[in-house]
Protein backbone atom coordinates (compact mmCIF):
# COMPACT_ATOMS: atom_id res chain seq x y z
CA UNK A 1 0.00 0.00 0.00
CA UNK A 2 1.24 3.48 -0.86
CA UNK A 3 1.35 5.31 2.48
CA UNK A 4 0.43 8.96 2.50
CA UNK A 5 2.11 10.98 5.23
CA UNK A 6 0.08 14.00 6.34
CA UNK A 7 1.46 14.51 9.83
CA UNK A 8 4.40 16.79 9.11
CA UNK A 9 3.76 18.88 12.21
CA UNK A 10 4.51 15.77 14.30
CA UNK A 11 7.74 15.10 12.50
CA UNK A 12 9.27 15.15 9.02
CA UNK A 13 11.44 12.63 7.19
CA UNK A 14 15.16 13.39 7.21
CA UNK A 15 16.04 14.90 3.83
CA UNK A 16 18.40 12.56 1.94
CA UNK A 17 20.96 15.36 1.51
CA UNK A 18 20.88 16.03 5.24
CA UNK A 19 21.39 12.36 5.99
CA UNK A 20 24.36 12.16 3.59
CA UNK A 21 26.11 15.02 5.37
CA UNK A 22 25.48 13.47 8.78
CA UNK A 23 26.84 10.02 7.89
CA UNK A 24 30.61 10.65 8.33
CA UNK A 25 30.05 11.86 11.90
CA UNK A 26 28.94 8.50 13.29
CA UNK A 27 31.82 6.09 12.71
CA UNK A 28 34.62 8.01 10.96
CA UNK A 29 34.64 11.49 12.47
CA UNK A 30 33.24 10.28 15.74
CA UNK A 31 35.25 12.54 18.05
CA UNK A 32 33.94 14.32 21.11
CA UNK A 33 33.71 17.97 20.15
CA UNK A 34 35.25 18.93 23.50
CA UNK A 35 38.44 16.87 22.99
CA UNK A 36 41.66 18.68 22.13
CA UNK A 37 43.08 16.06 19.74
CA UNK A 38 42.50 15.73 16.02
CA UNK A 39 39.27 13.73 16.32
CA UNK A 40 37.86 16.30 18.70
CA UNK A 41 38.90 19.19 16.49
CA UNK A 42 37.20 17.63 13.44
CA UNK A 43 33.99 17.25 15.40
CA UNK A 44 34.17 20.72 16.83
CA UNK A 45 34.77 22.25 13.39
CA UNK A 46 31.63 20.51 12.12
CA UNK A 47 29.67 21.79 15.11
CA UNK A 48 30.88 25.35 14.59
CA UNK A 49 29.97 25.19 10.91
CA UNK A 50 26.45 24.12 11.86
CA UNK A 51 26.30 26.84 14.52
CA UNK A 52 27.09 29.39 11.83
CA UNK A 53 24.38 27.94 9.56
CA UNK A 54 21.79 28.24 12.32
CA UNK A 55 23.00 31.69 13.35
CA UNK A 56 22.86 32.93 9.74
CA UNK A 57 19.31 31.68 9.40
CA UNK A 58 18.27 33.50 12.57
CA UNK A 59 20.26 36.63 11.70
CA UNK A 60 22.22 36.10 14.91
CA UNK A 61 25.85 35.60 15.94
CA UNK A 62 27.24 32.09 16.37
CA UNK A 63 27.82 32.85 20.04
CA UNK A 64 24.08 33.26 20.51
CA UNK A 65 23.16 29.70 19.47
CA UNK A 66 22.93 26.93 22.09
CA UNK A 67 22.46 23.38 20.84
CA UNK A 68 20.01 21.24 22.79
CA UNK A 69 18.19 17.92 22.41
CA UNK A 70 15.18 19.58 20.81
CA UNK A 71 12.45 22.16 21.32
CA UNK A 72 11.25 20.68 24.61
CA UNK A 73 14.67 21.16 26.15
CA UNK A 74 15.11 24.58 24.53
CA UNK A 75 11.80 25.76 25.97
CA UNK A 76 12.58 24.37 29.42
CA UNK A 77 16.01 25.99 29.39
CA UNK A 78 14.59 29.32 28.27
CA UNK A 79 11.85 29.51 30.89
CA UNK A 80 13.49 27.85 33.87
CA UNK A 81 16.89 29.40 33.07
CA UNK A 82 15.40 32.90 33.20
CA UNK A 83 13.65 32.21 36.51
CA UNK A 84 16.81 30.70 38.00
CA UNK A 85 18.89 33.68 36.91
CA UNK A 86 16.30 36.02 38.43
CA UNK A 87 16.62 34.38 41.86
CA UNK A 88 20.40 34.68 41.77
CA UNK A 89 19.95 38.44 41.97
CA UNK A 90 16.58 39.00 43.62
CA UNK A 91 14.23 37.54 46.19
CA UNK A 92 10.86 38.86 44.98
CA UNK A 93 8.62 36.38 43.17
CA UNK A 94 8.57 37.10 39.42
CA UNK A 95 5.61 36.97 37.04
CA UNK A 96 5.48 35.18 33.70
CA UNK A 97 2.95 35.68 30.90
CA UNK A 98 2.32 32.89 28.43
CA UNK A 99 -0.67 31.65 26.44
CA UNK A 100 -3.29 29.01 27.18
CA UNK A 101 -2.53 27.15 23.97
CA UNK A 102 1.24 26.71 24.09
CA UNK A 103 2.76 23.31 23.48
CA UNK A 104 2.82 21.32 26.72
CA UNK A 105 6.57 21.75 27.12
CA UNK A 106 6.07 25.49 27.64
CA UNK A 107 2.71 25.24 29.39
CA UNK A 108 3.79 22.58 31.87
CA UNK A 109 7.14 24.26 32.54
CA UNK A 110 5.27 27.42 33.55
CA UNK A 111 2.58 25.53 35.46
CA UNK A 112 5.15 23.57 37.43
CA UNK A 113 7.13 26.69 38.35
CA UNK A 114 3.84 28.15 39.53
CA UNK A 115 3.05 25.02 41.56
CA UNK A 116 6.50 25.15 43.14
CA UNK A 117 5.62 28.66 44.22
CA UNK A 118 8.54 30.15 42.29
CA UNK A 119 6.49 32.36 39.98
CA UNK A 120 3.13 33.99 39.39
CA UNK A 121 1.70 33.18 35.97
CA UNK A 122 -0.92 34.48 33.54
CA UNK A 123 -2.20 32.34 30.67
CA UNK A 124 -3.59 34.49 27.88
CA UNK A 125 -6.45 32.99 25.90
CA UNK A 126 -6.36 33.45 22.14
CA UNK A 127 -9.26 35.00 20.27
CA UNK A 128 -11.73 32.62 18.63
CA UNK A 129 -9.63 32.67 15.45
CA UNK A 130 -6.67 31.24 17.35
CA UNK A 131 -4.64 34.44 17.40
CA UNK A 132 -3.41 36.20 20.55
CA UNK A 133 -4.52 39.81 21.01
CA UNK A 134 -1.49 41.99 21.84
CA UNK A 135 -3.65 44.16 24.10
CA UNK A 136 -4.46 41.15 26.28
CA UNK A 137 -0.76 40.67 26.92
CA UNK A 138 -0.28 44.36 27.62
CA UNK A 139 -3.09 44.30 30.16
CA UNK A 140 -1.57 41.29 31.93
CA UNK A 141 1.79 42.96 32.57
CA UNK A 142 2.59 43.50 36.24
CA UNK A 143 5.47 45.38 37.87
CA UNK A 144 7.18 42.02 38.52
CA UNK A 145 6.70 40.57 35.02
CA UNK A 146 10.08 39.27 33.83
CA UNK A 147 9.19 37.02 30.90
CA UNK A 148 6.63 36.73 28.13
CA UNK A 149 6.54 33.47 26.16
CA UNK A 150 4.32 33.21 23.07
CA UNK A 151 4.61 30.55 20.39
CA UNK A 152 5.20 31.72 16.81
CA UNK A 153 2.89 29.18 15.13
CA UNK A 154 0.46 27.00 17.05
CA UNK A 155 1.25 23.33 16.56
CA UNK A 156 -2.34 22.12 16.40
CA UNK A 157 -4.28 24.76 14.49
CA UNK A 158 -1.34 26.42 12.72
CA UNK A 159 -2.33 29.97 13.60
CA UNK A 160 0.42 32.61 13.40
CA UNK A 161 0.97 34.87 16.39
CA UNK A 162 1.93 38.54 16.15
CA UNK A 163 5.46 38.06 17.49
CA UNK A 164 6.81 41.30 16.05
CA UNK A 165 3.84 43.28 17.39
CA UNK A 166 4.26 41.81 20.86
CA UNK A 167 7.98 42.61 20.97
CA UNK A 168 7.32 46.19 19.83
CA UNK A 169 4.67 46.62 22.52
CA UNK A 170 6.98 45.17 25.18
CA UNK A 171 9.86 47.45 24.21
CA UNK A 172 7.64 50.50 24.51
CA UNK A 173 6.06 49.37 27.73
CA UNK A 174 8.95 47.92 29.68
CA UNK A 175 12.10 46.98 27.80
CA UNK A 176 13.35 44.88 30.73
CA UNK A 177 10.77 42.20 30.08
CA UNK A 178 12.36 39.23 28.30
CA UNK A 179 10.53 37.86 25.28
CA UNK A 180 10.71 34.20 24.30
CA UNK A 181 9.08 32.48 21.35
CA UNK A 182 8.77 28.81 20.57
CA UNK A 183 9.33 28.86 16.80
CA UNK A 184 9.27 25.09 16.32
CA UNK A 185 6.42 25.11 13.79
CA UNK A 186 7.46 28.39 12.17
CA UNK A 187 11.01 27.79 10.98
CA UNK A 188 9.98 26.11 7.72
CA UNK A 189 7.61 28.83 6.59
CA UNK A 190 8.14 32.16 8.34
CA UNK A 191 10.78 34.81 8.76
CA UNK A 192 12.79 33.82 11.82
CA UNK A 193 15.20 36.74 11.86
CA UNK A 194 15.54 37.45 15.57
CA UNK A 195 16.33 41.13 15.07
CA UNK A 196 13.29 41.71 12.90
CA UNK A 197 11.13 39.75 15.32
CA UNK A 198 12.66 41.46 18.35
CA UNK A 199 12.90 38.32 20.48
CA UNK A 200 15.44 37.58 23.22
CA UNK A 201 15.03 33.82 23.17
CA UNK A 202 13.83 31.50 20.40
CA UNK A 203 13.43 27.72 20.39
CA UNK A 204 13.41 25.30 17.50
CA UNK A 205 13.76 21.60 16.70
CA UNK A 206 15.53 19.88 13.80
CA UNK A 207 13.07 17.08 13.13
CA UNK A 208 10.31 19.48 12.07
CA UNK A 209 12.47 20.82 9.24
CA UNK A 210 13.62 17.59 7.55
CA UNK A 211 16.47 17.17 10.01
CA UNK A 212 17.09 14.42 12.59
CA UNK A 213 15.28 13.85 15.87
CA UNK A 214 16.95 14.55 19.21
CA UNK A 215 18.54 17.88 18.34
CA UNK A 216 17.43 21.49 18.45
CA UNK A 217 18.62 24.95 19.28
CA UNK A 218 17.91 27.89 21.51
CA UNK A 219 18.79 31.40 20.43
CA UNK A 220 19.95 33.39 23.46
CA UNK A 221 20.49 37.08 22.85
CA UNK A 222 23.97 38.30 23.75
CA UNK A 223 24.18 39.58 27.33
CA UNK A 224 20.88 38.03 28.44
CA UNK A 225 20.85 36.98 32.07
CA UNK A 226 20.06 33.26 31.92
CA UNK A 227 21.26 30.36 34.10
CA UNK A 228 21.91 26.72 33.26
CA UNK A 229 19.35 24.19 34.49
CA UNK A 230 21.43 21.05 34.02
CA UNK A 231 24.75 20.36 35.77
CA UNK A 232 27.80 18.82 34.15
CA UNK A 233 30.50 20.05 31.82
CA UNK A 234 31.01 23.52 30.43
CA UNK A 235 29.64 22.83 26.94
CA UNK A 236 27.63 25.51 25.14
CA UNK A 237 29.06 28.43 27.11
CA UNK A 238 28.25 26.61 30.34
CA UNK A 239 24.52 26.78 29.54
CA UNK A 240 23.94 23.23 28.41
CA UNK A 241 26.05 20.46 29.90
CA UNK A 242 26.43 17.21 28.00
CA UNK A 243 28.44 15.80 25.11
CA UNK A 244 27.37 17.41 21.88
CA UNK A 245 25.29 15.34 19.46
CA UNK A 246 27.68 15.97 16.57
CA UNK A 247 25.89 14.14 13.72
CA UNK A 248 22.58 15.58 14.85
CA UNK A 249 23.97 19.09 15.01
CA UNK A 250 25.50 18.69 11.54
CA UNK A 251 22.09 17.56 10.29
CA UNK A 252 20.38 20.52 11.92
CA UNK A 253 22.76 22.95 10.23
CA UNK A 254 22.31 21.40 6.79
CA UNK A 255 18.52 21.24 7.20
CA UNK A 256 18.39 24.92 8.13
CA UNK A 257 20.64 25.99 5.30
CA UNK A 258 18.26 24.11 2.99
CA UNK A 259 15.21 26.17 3.95
CA UNK A 260 16.36 29.45 2.47
CA UNK A 261 15.51 28.84 -1.18
CA UNK A 262 12.11 27.61 -0.30
CA UNK A 263 9.77 30.36 -1.59
CA UNK A 264 8.30 28.31 -4.45
CA UNK A 265 7.86 25.32 -2.15
CA UNK A 266 5.85 27.42 0.28
CA UNK A 267 3.60 28.64 -2.51
CA UNK A 268 2.96 25.07 -3.62
CA UNK A 269 2.08 23.87 -0.10
CA UNK A 270 -0.15 26.85 0.48
CA UNK A 271 -2.15 26.25 -2.68
CA UNK A 272 -2.54 22.56 -1.80
CA UNK A 273 -3.71 23.57 1.67
CA UNK A 274 -6.28 25.99 0.29
CA UNK A 275 -7.49 23.39 -2.20
CA UNK A 276 -7.94 20.87 0.63
CA UNK A 277 -9.80 23.36 2.85
CA UNK A 278 -12.06 24.48 0.03
CA UNK A 279 -13.04 20.98 -1.05
CA UNK A 280 -13.60 19.61 2.45
CA UNK A 281 -15.76 22.54 3.57
CA UNK A 282 -17.77 22.30 0.36
CA UNK A 283 -18.10 18.52 0.08
CA UNK A 284 -18.35 17.33 3.69
CA UNK A 285 -21.51 18.62 5.36
CA UNK A 286 -21.18 20.18 8.79
CA UNK A 287 -17.39 20.50 8.64
CA UNK A 288 -15.60 23.37 10.27
CA UNK A 289 -12.09 24.79 9.95
CA UNK A 290 -10.48 25.50 13.32
CA UNK A 291 -8.38 28.65 13.51
CA UNK A 292 -7.98 31.61 11.19
CA UNK A 293 -7.99 30.87 7.49
CA UNK A 294 -5.60 33.72 6.75
CA UNK A 295 -3.22 33.95 9.71
CA UNK A 296 -2.27 30.33 9.26
CA UNK A 297 0.78 28.23 8.54
CA UNK A 298 0.95 27.16 4.86
CA UNK A 299 1.07 23.49 5.86
CA UNK A 300 -1.67 23.26 8.51
CA UNK A 301 -5.30 22.27 8.26
CA UNK A 302 -7.43 21.50 11.32
CA UNK A 303 -11.08 20.52 10.97
CA UNK A 304 -13.87 19.51 13.30
CA UNK A 305 -16.47 17.03 12.08
CA UNK A 306 -19.32 16.86 14.60
CA UNK A 307 -20.68 13.35 15.05
CA UNK A 308 -17.24 11.85 14.51
CA UNK A 309 -14.65 11.10 17.16
CA UNK A 310 -11.12 12.03 16.11
CA UNK A 311 -9.28 8.87 17.07
CA UNK A 312 -11.77 6.70 15.20
CA UNK A 313 -11.29 8.85 12.14
CA UNK A 314 -7.49 8.59 12.38
CA UNK A 315 -7.75 4.81 12.58
CA UNK A 316 -10.03 4.62 9.55
CA UNK A 317 -7.72 6.87 7.53
CA UNK A 318 -4.76 4.78 8.64
CA UNK A 319 -6.47 1.60 7.47
CA UNK A 320 -6.57 3.21 4.01
CA UNK A 321 -2.92 4.24 4.14
CA UNK A 322 -3.29 7.83 5.30
CA UNK A 323 -1.37 9.11 8.34
CA UNK A 324 -2.90 12.17 10.01
CA UNK A 325 -3.57 13.10 13.62
CA UNK A 326 -6.18 14.57 15.93
CA UNK A 327 -3.82 17.18 17.30
CA UNK A 328 -0.45 17.10 18.93
CA UNK A 329 1.29 13.71 18.88
CA UNK A 330 2.54 14.54 22.37
CA UNK A 331 -1.03 14.56 23.74
CA UNK A 332 -2.28 11.37 22.12
CA UNK A 333 -1.51 9.47 25.34
CA UNK A 334 -4.25 11.38 27.14
CA UNK A 335 -8.00 11.27 26.72
CA UNK A 336 -8.47 14.96 27.43
CA UNK A 337 -9.95 17.06 24.66
CA UNK A 338 -7.36 19.32 23.02
CA UNK A 339 -6.46 22.29 25.26
CA UNK A 340 -5.83 24.28 22.10
CA UNK A 341 -9.34 23.81 20.73
CA UNK A 342 -10.90 24.44 24.16
CA UNK A 343 -8.88 27.67 24.41
CA UNK A 344 -10.46 29.02 21.20
CA UNK A 345 -13.93 28.26 22.56
CA UNK A 346 -14.67 24.87 20.98
CA UNK A 347 -17.16 22.68 22.82
CA UNK A 348 -15.66 19.42 24.18
CA UNK A 349 -17.47 17.39 21.52
CA UNK A 350 -16.07 19.67 18.80
CA UNK A 351 -12.60 19.32 20.29
CA UNK A 352 -12.96 15.52 20.31
CA UNK A 353 -13.97 15.56 16.66
CA UNK A 354 -10.84 17.25 15.35
CA UNK A 355 -8.55 16.18 12.54
CA UNK A 356 -5.16 17.77 11.91
CA UNK A 357 -3.66 17.38 8.46
CA UNK A 358 -0.19 18.85 8.05
CA UNK A 359 1.37 18.90 4.61
CA UNK A 360 5.04 18.71 3.77
CA UNK A 361 7.37 19.37 0.89
CA UNK A 362 6.75 15.91 -0.54
CA UNK A 363 2.93 16.12 -0.47
CA UNK A 364 1.26 15.88 -3.91
CA UNK A 365 -2.14 16.92 -5.25
CA UNK A 366 -2.86 13.29 -6.08
CA UNK A 367 -2.38 12.38 -2.42
CA UNK A 368 -4.71 15.17 -1.35
CA UNK A 369 -7.39 14.06 -3.81
CA UNK A 370 -7.18 10.48 -2.57
CA UNK A 371 -7.32 11.70 1.05
CA UNK A 372 -10.46 13.75 0.45
CA UNK A 373 -12.18 10.69 -1.03
CA UNK A 374 -11.27 8.47 1.92
CA UNK A 375 -12.17 11.23 4.35
CA UNK A 376 -15.66 11.52 2.92
CA UNK A 377 -16.26 7.78 3.14
CA UNK A 378 -14.87 7.46 6.66
CA UNK A 379 -16.90 10.38 7.98
CA UNK A 380 -20.06 9.00 6.41
CA UNK A 381 -19.45 5.64 8.03
CA UNK A 382 -18.66 7.05 11.48
CA UNK A 383 -21.63 9.42 11.38
CA UNK A 384 -23.85 6.46 10.57
CA UNK A 385 -22.46 4.62 13.60
CA UNK A 386 -23.01 7.60 15.91
CA UNK A 387 -26.51 8.28 14.57
CA UNK A 388 -28.38 10.73 16.76
CA UNK A 389 -26.69 9.81 20.01
CA UNK A 390 -25.35 13.32 20.65
CA UNK A 391 -28.67 15.11 20.19
CA UNK A 392 -30.46 12.34 22.12
CA UNK A 393 -28.01 12.86 24.97
CA UNK A 394 -28.74 16.60 25.10
CA UNK A 395 -32.51 15.99 24.95
CA UNK A 396 -32.15 13.76 27.98
CA UNK A 397 -30.11 16.25 30.03
CA UNK B 1 -2.11 -0.74 20.67
CA UNK B 2 -5.51 -2.34 19.93
CA UNK B 3 -6.12 -6.09 19.69
CA UNK B 4 -7.14 -7.68 16.39
CA UNK B 5 -10.59 -8.29 17.84
CA UNK B 6 -11.06 -4.60 18.66
CA UNK B 7 -10.05 -3.59 15.13
CA UNK B 8 -12.41 -6.22 13.70
CA UNK B 9 -15.39 -4.92 15.66
CA UNK B 10 -14.44 -1.30 15.03
CA UNK B 11 -14.17 -1.65 11.26
CA UNK B 12 -17.19 -3.96 10.91
CA UNK B 13 -19.41 -3.36 13.92
CA UNK B 14 -22.27 -5.80 14.56
CA UNK B 15 -25.85 -4.72 15.26
CA UNK B 16 -25.24 -1.07 14.53
CA UNK B 17 -28.33 1.10 14.14
CA UNK B 18 -31.64 1.72 15.88
CA UNK B 19 -34.76 -0.25 16.86
CA UNK B 20 -38.02 1.45 15.90
CA UNK B 21 -40.17 0.85 18.98
CA UNK B 22 -37.69 -0.43 21.53
CA UNK B 23 -38.69 -1.88 24.89
CA UNK B 24 -35.73 -0.23 26.59
CA UNK B 25 -33.11 2.40 25.83
CA UNK B 26 -29.91 3.34 27.70
CA UNK B 27 -27.68 6.34 27.07
CA UNK B 28 -24.30 6.46 28.81
CA UNK B 29 -21.10 8.50 28.62
CA UNK B 30 -20.65 12.22 28.15
CA UNK B 31 -19.32 14.61 25.52
CA UNK B 32 -16.45 15.83 27.75
CA UNK B 33 -14.94 12.34 27.80
CA UNK B 34 -15.68 12.05 24.11
CA UNK B 35 -17.62 8.79 24.28
CA UNK B 36 -21.41 8.54 24.05
CA UNK B 37 -23.35 5.33 23.63
CA UNK B 38 -27.01 4.48 23.12
CA UNK B 39 -28.26 0.90 23.44
CA UNK B 40 -31.70 -0.19 22.20
CA UNK B 41 -33.28 -3.50 23.25
CA UNK B 42 -36.33 -5.48 22.19
CA UNK B 43 -37.59 -8.06 24.68
CA UNK B 44 -39.60 -11.18 23.98
CA UNK B 45 -41.27 -13.20 26.70
CA UNK B 46 -40.85 -16.96 26.38
CA UNK B 47 -42.60 -18.86 29.17
CA UNK B 48 -41.32 -17.17 32.31
CA UNK B 49 -38.19 -15.80 30.66
CA UNK B 50 -37.62 -12.36 29.24
CA UNK B 51 -35.24 -12.78 26.32
CA UNK B 52 -33.24 -10.03 24.58
CA UNK B 53 -34.55 -10.70 21.11
CA UNK B 54 -32.89 -7.79 19.41
CA UNK B 55 -30.27 -5.24 20.41
CA UNK B 56 -28.79 -2.30 18.51
CA UNK B 57 -26.42 0.54 19.25
CA UNK B 58 -25.39 4.05 18.21
CA UNK B 59 -22.00 5.23 19.43
CA UNK B 60 -19.99 8.38 19.12
CA UNK B 61 -16.50 7.58 20.31
CA UNK B 62 -13.09 6.13 19.78
CA UNK B 63 -12.35 2.73 18.29
CA UNK B 64 -12.64 0.94 21.63
CA UNK B 65 -15.98 2.62 22.38
CA UNK B 66 -17.36 1.38 19.06
CA UNK B 67 -15.81 -2.08 19.49
CA UNK B 68 -17.22 -2.54 23.01
CA UNK B 69 -20.66 -1.47 21.76
CA UNK B 70 -20.52 -4.02 19.01
CA UNK B 71 -19.27 -6.72 21.40
CA UNK B 72 -21.97 -6.10 24.01
CA UNK B 73 -24.67 -6.65 21.41
CA UNK B 74 -23.11 -10.03 20.54
CA UNK B 75 -22.82 -10.97 24.20
CA UNK B 76 -26.35 -9.94 25.15
CA UNK B 77 -28.36 -11.12 22.14
CA UNK B 78 -30.50 -14.16 23.01
CA UNK B 79 -29.71 -13.91 26.72
CA UNK B 80 -32.34 -13.54 29.43
CA UNK B 81 -32.55 -10.17 31.14
CA UNK B 82 -31.15 -11.76 34.30
CA UNK B 83 -28.15 -13.15 32.44
CA UNK B 84 -27.57 -9.87 30.62
CA UNK B 85 -27.47 -7.94 33.88
CA UNK B 86 -24.56 -10.12 34.96
CA UNK B 87 -22.38 -9.11 31.97
CA UNK B 88 -19.62 -6.86 33.29
CA UNK B 89 -17.21 -4.36 31.77
CA UNK B 90 -14.48 -6.93 32.27
CA UNK B 91 -16.42 -9.57 30.31
CA UNK B 92 -16.59 -7.14 27.38
CA UNK B 93 -12.89 -6.29 27.58
CA UNK B 94 -11.97 -9.98 27.80
CA UNK B 95 -14.15 -10.92 24.84
CA UNK B 96 -12.26 -8.26 22.86
CA UNK B 97 -8.91 -9.80 23.87
CA UNK B 98 -8.15 -6.86 26.10
CA UNK B 99 -8.30 -3.06 25.87
CA UNK B 100 -5.44 -0.57 26.29
CA UNK B 101 -5.26 0.33 30.03
CA UNK B 102 -6.09 3.98 29.35
CA UNK B 103 -9.34 2.92 27.62
CA UNK B 104 -10.55 0.56 30.36
CA UNK B 105 -12.43 3.25 32.21
CA UNK B 106 -13.64 5.89 29.77
CA UNK B 107 -14.42 3.92 26.64
CA UNK B 108 -15.57 0.68 28.20
CA UNK B 109 -19.14 1.84 28.73
CA UNK B 110 -21.08 -0.79 26.84
CA UNK B 111 -22.00 -2.96 29.84
CA UNK B 112 -23.32 0.15 31.60
CA UNK B 113 -25.33 1.03 28.49
CA UNK B 114 -26.89 -2.42 28.38
CA UNK B 115 -27.77 -2.31 32.09
CA UNK B 116 -29.34 1.15 31.65
CA UNK B 117 -31.44 -0.15 28.75
CA UNK B 118 -32.63 -3.08 30.87
CA UNK B 119 -33.46 -0.77 33.80
CA UNK B 120 -35.43 1.40 31.38
CA UNK B 121 -37.33 -1.69 30.19
CA UNK B 122 -38.08 -2.77 33.76
CA UNK B 123 -39.29 0.73 34.63
CA UNK B 124 -41.59 0.75 31.60
CA UNK B 125 -43.25 -2.60 32.45
CA UNK B 126 -43.76 -1.57 36.07
CA UNK B 127 -45.65 1.57 35.01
Amino acid sequence: MHRIYLDNAATTPVDKKVFEEMKPYFSDNFGNASSIHNFGRNASEAVEKARKQVADFFGADSGEIIFTSGATESNNLAIKGIVKAHYKKEKAKPHIITTAFEHHCVLNAVKNLEKENLIEATYIKPERDGVINILDIKKAIRPNTILVSVMYVNNEIGTVQPIKGISQMLKKYNSNIIFHTDATQAVNYFDCNVKKLGVDLMSMSAHKIYGPKGVGALYVKKGLNIAKIQDGGEQERGLRAGTLNVPGIVGLGVAMAGIRNYESGIRKIKSLRDYLIKRVLREIPNSKLNGSKIKRSPNNVNFSFPGVEGESLIMMLDADGISASTGSACSSGTLEPSHVLLSIGSKPEEAHSSLRITLGKYTTKKEIDYTIGVLKESINKLRKISGNVLSDYYKLK
Amino acid sequence: MYSKKVIEHFTKPHNQGTIKSPDGVGIVGNPVCGDLMKIYIKIKKEKKNEIIKDIKFETLGCASAIATSSMITDLAKGKTVGEALKITRNDVAEALEGLPPIKMHCSNLAADGLHEAIKDYQKRIRN
